[in-house]
């Protein structure tokens, strides 16, 4: 699991552990099963304190990526591969409707944004 | 469990007032105590340790109250500080001889593990210790009677990056087991945004803001703006400055109007207390 924290960036620290391990999940770099280093034993390693790694897993149970067995620790779910392509779209909706309330704001509309992008991704 | 309860602690100085104190450390966390210089902090912390009569309130150490319990009470307390000015010519070896008798607990096996594992020098002299070193045998001789409770007042302040970077590893793992809560004070708010799980933020002598570090953060919102727009939301603000790119203020989360023609960015701690200074005391 790598996970890189920027002390600059906008995003809380939390936002930011918690976007790394969901990507590693959802591109299959991360197999279900793994355990996650317990809490306070990540905030030292990660050097990042102890609620800030709380709020992070807390996210990931939400969003189903991991799940909590008590006295145990928390686990990568295993996920089917549907599971794995819904969860991965809804994560990417989730950064394009952040992405297009910036177009908007330029007053693109939908055929110039798909026609910018298609210049982009080729 | 609660390890440090201040209870509506209140206490009158010629110039100078602690104005209905409160505020909690739970057990196993570090609280960063923060505020300009002047502001309290000290203060807040002598009434802890009893060094001061507060003349109302209450202070509570895992349930029991400091000014009944205070010899019991100290050995559970560990107090460090940038600077250790008391025996200064005195080495380290002879200073702890003398320390070590003060306390019940004292764990002889303890100590030689930290001394090892902060790298102190026992034959040097006090006044010939670095700033870092200086906090770093607080430390040890806090850690070496069982301390539950630490509070340290500015103990990165005069250190360099590296320095301060080493200690906060420190201060990470001696919570790591639950057991041990910090209390942290500094006005370098940057140390608390990567160790500190709850801010405590003291302001003229009275509390601003005491919760988690996200959530004490999320209460506040910096808003940016045309000049033109300043006045729909002045009166709102707790402090702002005016340049040629237009005004920029800071304003509680729940203060902002939803119409606002503004842009709106979460503030970090130093800008926190950036704002509030600025703001006339004839507000407050």
């Amino acid at each position: 699991m790598n996970i890189l924290i920027s002390n600059t960036s906008e995003k809380p620290i939390y936002q930011q552990i918690f976007e790394q391990i969901s990507a590693q999940i959802l591109k299959g770099e991360l197999q279900g099963g793994y355990s996650l280093p317990p809490i306070r034993q990540a905030a030292v390693e990660l050097q990042v304190s102890i609620i800030t790694v709380k709020k992070a897993w807390e996210e990931l149970e939400r969003s189903g990526l991991i799940y909590t067995v008590t006295g145990k620790g928390c686990f990568i779910t295993e996920l089917s591969a549907e599971e794995m392509i819904q969860k991965r779209h809804e994560t990417v909706l989730k950064q394009m409707e952040s992405d297009i309330a910036y177009y908007r704001s330029f007053g693109l509309r939908l055929e110039e944004v798909i026609e910018l992008l298609r210049t982009v991704y080729e | 469990m609660i390890m440090l309860d201040v209870k509506n602690v209140s206490k009158k100085f010629e110039h100078f007032q602690l104005d209905n104190v409160s505020f909690q450390v739970p057990q196993g966390y570090i609280m960063g105590f923060i505020g300009i210089n002047g502001a309290g902090k000290t203060t807040t912390i002598k009434s802890i340790l009893n060094l001061i009569t507060v003349d109302s309130g209450e202070i509570q150490i895992m349930g029991k109250n400091v000014a009944i319990h205070e010899a019991e009470l100290k050995q559970s307390i560990g107090y460090a500080f940038g600077n250790v000015d008391f025996y200064t010519r005195s080495r380290i070896r002879t200073l702890t001889k003398v320390v070590k008798t003060f306390y019940d607990n004292w764990d002889d096996e303890a100590y030689r593990r930290y001394v090892r594992k902060f790298k102190l020098i026992e034959d040097k002299r006090i006044a010939e210790l670095s700033t870092g070193m200086k906090v770093k045998y607080s430390l040890a001789i806090a850690l070496s009677h069982g301390a539950k409770l630490l509070i340290l007042d500015e103990p990165t302040s005069g250190l360099d990056p590296a320095a301060r970077d080493d200690l906060l590893d420190i201060f990470r793992e001696l919570v790591q087991d639950g057991e041990i809560s910090i209390l942290f004070s500094t006005h370098i708010t940057s140390d608390l945004e990567k160790c500190a799980d709850y801010i405590t933020y003291i302001h003229e002598g009275r509390i601003v803001g005491s919760a988690e570090k996200d959530e004490f953060i999320d209460t506040y919102r910096l808003v940016n703006g045309k000049v033109e727009e300043l006045e729909g939301i002045k009166e709102r603000l707790i402090s702002h400055r005016v340049n040629s790119f237009g005004f920029t203020g800071l304003i509680r989360a729940d203060e902002l109007p939803p119409s606002a023609a503004v842009n709106v960015a979460i503030p970090n701690l130093e800008e926190i207390m950036v704002y509030y200074s600025k703001k006339e005391a004839a507000h407050v």
